[in-house]
């Protein structure tokens, strides 16, 4: 009997994408002097809009504003007033919840569901749980007084996310931002500059300035700017950090990672199985913490790889505002070489890859879900994050080979344990040099719950109280 | 005729050993006025790699001994200070100059602050850790862990109580540690070497170099196995900090900035000597019957 | 005990071993299956409940779930003309329709087996007898034995069985192993199923290990509920029972069916079953021989569900018969 889903596509009426954008500066949205670029849907390589790339006046000018609207009306303000227009922002972003979902995922490629039921709500939370903290910073033990300006720059993998997680505690603190959002997925972040106008957020506190690494570049070394905010790859924030070097900018840096997803034999082995899949195929693999790296013990490894396969043949890959779409679209042409490449290189070395069957689409950026076995540590796909949906398996045999392979990486975001055994899981939590260990589940997040990384994941940590401490003074 | 003196050699700490510079190179430690005291190790470019691997190997020891412990073996080094008392008031007179009453009064200082910092060991988690709410069935802690091995430039100036102000925040949490001491006042940094040496404190723990700052600071700015830098002994010199920052960058090492000007050792220390060289670690666990 | 493993091997087909040797031998086999996350497990059927089942793929799954229903009267107020009217029922559920297939059994008390049996007549609707002092299974072997034979004797095709949960959760698999194997016999050529009361086992551990020893002592069928405790049927013990048959097919090249019985009322819960039985076991198993929902009130919505698919409207509760 075969059980065919009908289409169900998320309908794209709820949005409405202008030809388009400016930049939003001090409240309102603003021509830039440079020339403009194109976002483009990677699903169907459709042009979406024009977006302003900001140059260095540009930025000069939305860091002004900032400037002005920190020491003149948002540093000023009490706590508890700056709590209410971030609980109005979580409610409008509640509010237009589908529009944003069913935005994020046209600009970014990522499924309808993730959108819907990830990206969106957790970005709501953030702005929750942080405006609770406006007016209660003196119990957070990090101080009570702002930076001022933020520039902040964020990732195309969770754009809306990203911009929450970001802009939520520098505005609870007192900070006012500009924030850049990646030049692929600009949209959802011209949206929310939207939702600041219908909130009544005063001008200059948010500023959103649009632009590729100039921009950003121009953002993070402006001599104005007082705190850095950024996440994406480990090499821009190694360029970060010698850029700030020598002046009194604070740094925060959420960067990369090769996480070890450790299962042992006596793991729950169909969770564990859900666990491997959403470690590395939620979102594409574009996520900085995903387990990119399987170690499964070896006196398990050919039931676990036999069950992940059968589990890989049910997503659905493809149109990403389908509801049932499980993996979406590669987010550029730039990303989908660069796995590809990365993929070759793999299968050069010796690994063996293993894609799960599925039709891909004609147009957009598609790579299917993929996994290489009789991995090792020397491999470059052992070593380098991939960031696409690719698995690198490689098998262990006691505890301490498991620790020494999963620390084994300059990375050190996060880290997956698979354990029916109480004690284990501690003892692993304990020796893994990761800023987030998820024991027998993996990819959750909350905002009340610190995320950042060890060693050349970055420093720094967002959410949680901990996430204050980079805002206040 | 009057006995003439044993002198001593005074030695770099590596790995809980005292060795000579590999290089060979000593240079001449005067005091306040000008006098020679003594013959002190030139650190070179391997010395600092040497420290650096001895600091890795003691890490996962030290790191993974009890707090109550940690905080024991760091209490103990106040009381074997205060055992050698002469000793001390004698190298922070030679390096700092003052009166017998001002170097007691420093080392006074030093003392309690060890023991301040030990009454540490065991509180930190509790006090910047957390449990968090997630909304979920989760179990959600986030606690401290030590960085890693940390390089700290000493103070140039407070020999002593500087010198205690900056190593101790950073042992006491887990860390290992490469001071690269006092170029012009390094004495006191020998003495307390050899008060770790005699105290409980793990070869390695604590290495100690002594020698000009620009032949070993570089090597541990940009070594990839520092995980952390302290530049407090670089107050004033801005180029140099930046430059050092710079390098740091290479493996994201967590830099903490030289300030303008020498801290006042006198002040309430804070947390932040402790937390600068601290991560965050969140573990998840569902929780399900 | 020798005899037994020996049965066991002749009702599953596979032969276990000494897995059935004893208390002992048979604990070890259980406790040693994987773990089941009970968070992990309840996410991964909330996830697959969220599948956008719409158009042709919902009509497609509307008759199959009415091809699947076990329609269901357990009452101690059943009467034969109860029973006479829900057979009408099954043979024909929406009588204005012809094209609306048929459910799959009527599901009833032994008592009344022989009055279905005669309404259903030759219609293809098979005689499912609840049996073995359902639906607390508190009775002397020999008098459940009776019952499962009464039952077969008036013509049931299909017998569903309870455990005994006080001999499980103390720890007597062996009991129970020898119980459902005596049972087995006892229901001579009709068709097994074993219903484990998930809402009193309260573990997916303990589903996943009386799943197992179900199937090992020789279960057509493994049924979540009795549907007279609460919780009864929820999606994420269907899964773990879903993983349970999917494995053991893997295992013993045996198939089982799997039927989750009680509280699923309407058409957008039977299609999240229908969807996790599709990306869980797997296709083979969406068929009436090898899923089941136990119901009496998912009918008539399903019914109704049907209709606005034909009609474009939304029905009412008059337009459809109340047995």
């Amino acid at each position: 009997m075969v059980f065919e889903y009908a289409p169900a596509p998320e309908s794209r009426a709820i949005v409405d994408i202008k030809p388009s954008y400016g930049l939003f500066v001090n409240g309102e949205f603003v021509d830039a002097h440079g020339p403009s670029f194109k976002s483009i849907s990677p699903s169907t390589e459709e042009v979406l809009a024009e977006v302003a790339e900001a140059d260095e006046a540009d930025v000069d000018l939305a860091v002004k504003a900032a400037r002005r609207a920190h020491s003149r009306v948002w540093g000023q303000m009490p706590g508890r007033e700056r709590a209410k227009y971030l609980f109005r922002i979580a409610r409008i972003i509640q509010e237009r919840g589908r529009e944003l979902a069913v935005l994020e995922s046209i600009d970014n490629g990522k499924p309808i569901k993730e959108t819907r039921d990830v990206d969106v709500p957790i970005a709501a939370a953030h702005f929750f749980y942080y405006a609770g903290w406006a007016d209660k910073l003196e119990y957070s033990g990090h101080g009570t007084g702002s930076i001022g300006v933020a520039g902040q720059v964020i990732p195309w993998n969770f754009p809306l996310l990203m911009l929450s997680w970001k802009i939520a505690p520098a505005l609870a603190c007192g900070n006012t931002v500009v924030l850049k959002p990646a030049e692929t997925t600009p949209l959802t972040a011209l949206l929310f500059a939207e939702i600041c106008q219908q909130a009544d957020l005063p001008p200059g506190v948010v500023n959103i300035v649009t632009g590729a690494g100039e921009t950003g570049r121009a953002v993070v070394s402006h001599p104005d700017v007082d705190k850095v905010a950024f996440t994406g790859s480990t090499e821009v924030g190694k360029a970060i950090a010698r850029a700030v070097a020598g002046s009194d900018k604070r740094v925060t840096l959420e960067l990369g990672g090769k996480a070890a997803n450790i299962v042992f034999d006596d793991a729950p082995l169909d969770q564990a199985v859900e666990g491997i899949v959403n470690g590395i195929f939620f979102n594409q693999g574009h996520v900085c913490c995903a387990g990119s790296r399987l170690l499964v013990q070896e006196s398990v490894a050919d039931e676990v790889l036999a069950r992940l396969r059968r589990r890989m043949r049910t997503l659905r890959v493809g149109d990403p505002l389908d509801k049932n779409t499980d993996v979406g679209a590669i987010n550029s042409a730039e990303q989908l070489a660069k796995i590809r490449a990365l993929s070759e290189i793999g299968e050069q070395e010796g690994a063996e890859r293993w894609s799960a069957p599925c039709e891909l689409p004609d147009h957009g950026f598609w790579f299917p879900p993929t996994i290489f076995t009789g991995v090792t540590q020397a491999h470059r796909i052992a070593r380098e994050e991939i960031f696409g949906p690719v698995l690198s398996v490689l098998t262990f045999r006691t505890p301490s080979e498991a620790i020494e392979k999963a620390n084994n990486t300059p990375y050190g975001l996060s880290a997956g344990v698979w354990t029916e055994k109480g004690s284990r899981i501690l003892k692993m939590a304990n020796a893994l040099r990761a800023g987030v260990v998820w024991a027998n589940t993996f990819n959750k997040f909350d905002p009340s719950s610190p995320f950042g990384g060890y060693k050349e994941s970055g420093y720094g940590r967002e959410g949680g109280r901990h996430g204050l401490e980079a805002y206040l003074r | 005729m009057s006995r003439l003196d044993v002198r001593k050699t005074y030695k770099l700490f590596i790995g809980g050993a005292f060795p000579r510079s590999e290089s060979g190179h000593s240079y001449v430690v005067d005091d306040v006025r000008g006098r020679f005291v003594a013959n002190a190790a030139l650190a070179s470019r391997k010395d600092a790699r040497d420290a650096v691997a001895a600091a890795r190997k003691a890490f996962p020891g030290w790191s993974g001994r009890t707090a109550y412990n940690r905080g024991q073996v760091v209490y103990r080094i106040a009381e074997v200070m205060e055992d050698r008392r002469p000793q001390f008031v004698q190298a922070v007179r030679q390096g700092e100059g003052g009166t017998a009453a001002t170097a007691e009064k420093e080392l006074d200082a030093a003392i309690d602050r060890l023991v301040w910092y030990a009454g540490w060991a065991d509180k930190i988690a509790q006090v910047v850790g957390n449990a968090n709410p997630v909304a979920g069935p989760f179990f959600n802690l986030s606690t401290p862990e030590p960085t890693g091995v940390v390089a700290v430039v000493a103070p140039a100036e407070s020999s002593l109580l500087g010198l205690v102000s900056v190593v101790a925040p950073v042992i006491v949490t887990g860390n290992t540690v490469v001071v690269a001491a006092s170029a012009q006042r390094p004495l006191p940094a020998v003495t307390f070497a050899e008060v770790l040496a005699t105290s409980d404190v793990p070869g390695g723990v604590v290495n100690i170099l002594t020698g000009a700052l620009d032949r070993t600071i570089p090597t541990l700015a940009s070594h990839m196995d520092v995980n952390a830098i302290d530049l407090t002994g670089l107050a004033g010199d801005p180029e140099q900090g930046r430059a050092l920052e710079v390098a740091a960058a290479e493996n994201l090492k967590r830099v903490r900035r030289a300030p303008s000007a020498e801290p006042d050792w006198d002040a309430d220390p804070g947390l932040d000597r402790m937390t600068d060289f601290l991560e965050t670690k969140t573990v998840w666990h569902p929780i399900g019957v | 005990m020798v005899t037994s493993t020996a049965t066991a091997a002749a009702s599953s087909g596979h032969d276990w071993g000494d897995v059935a040797a004893s208390d002992a031998s048979l604990r070890r086999f259980l406790h040693g299956l994987p773990g089941v996350d009970q968070v992990g497990a309840e996410a991964r059927a909330a996830g697959l409940g969220t599948r956008s089942i719409k158009t042709t793929a919902k009509a497609f799954a509307l008759d199959l779930a009415i091809r699947m229903v076990d329609l269901t009267t357990l009452e101690g107020q059943d009467t034969p003309g109860k029973v006479r009217a829900l057979c009408a029922k099954a043979i024909r559920p929406d009588p204005s329709d012809p094209t609306c297939p048929s459910t799959a059994a009527v599901c009833v008390y032994s008592d009344l087996v022989a009055t279905a049996k005669e309404a259903l007549g030759s219609s293809g609707v098979h005689v499912a007898s609840v049996a073995t002092a359902f639906p607390s299974g508190r009775a002397a072997l020999d008098v459940k034995l009776a019952d499962t034979r009464d039952a077969v004797a008036a013509g049931a095709d299909e017998v569903d069985m309870v455990i005994d949960r006080g001999a499980f959760l103390a720890g007597r698999y062996l009991e129970v192993f020898e119980e459902i194997e005596a049972v087995r016999a006892a229901s001579g050529p009709a068709h097994l199923k074993v219903i484990l009361e998930t809402g009193e086992l309260q573990t997916y551990d303990n589903v996943r290990r009386a799943s197992w020893l179900a199937m090992m002592a020789g279960a057509n069928f493994i049924k979540t509920s009795t549907g007279k405790v609460q919780p009864a049927a929820t999606l994420p013990v269907t899964l773990v029972m879903l993983e349970a048959v999917r494995d053991y097919r893997e295992q013993t090249g045996r198939m089982i069916g799997v039927k989750p019985a009680g509280g699923i009322r309407t058409s957008k819960d039977a299609i999240k079953y229908l969807v996790m039985v599709n990306e869980v076991a797997g296709p083979d198993w969406l068929d009436p021989d090898w899923f089941r929902f136990g119901a009496s009130t998912l009918l008539n919505d399903l019914l109704m569900q049907r209709t606005k698919m034909q009609t474009g409207r939304y029905s009412g509760p008059d337009y459809f018969t109340l047995d």
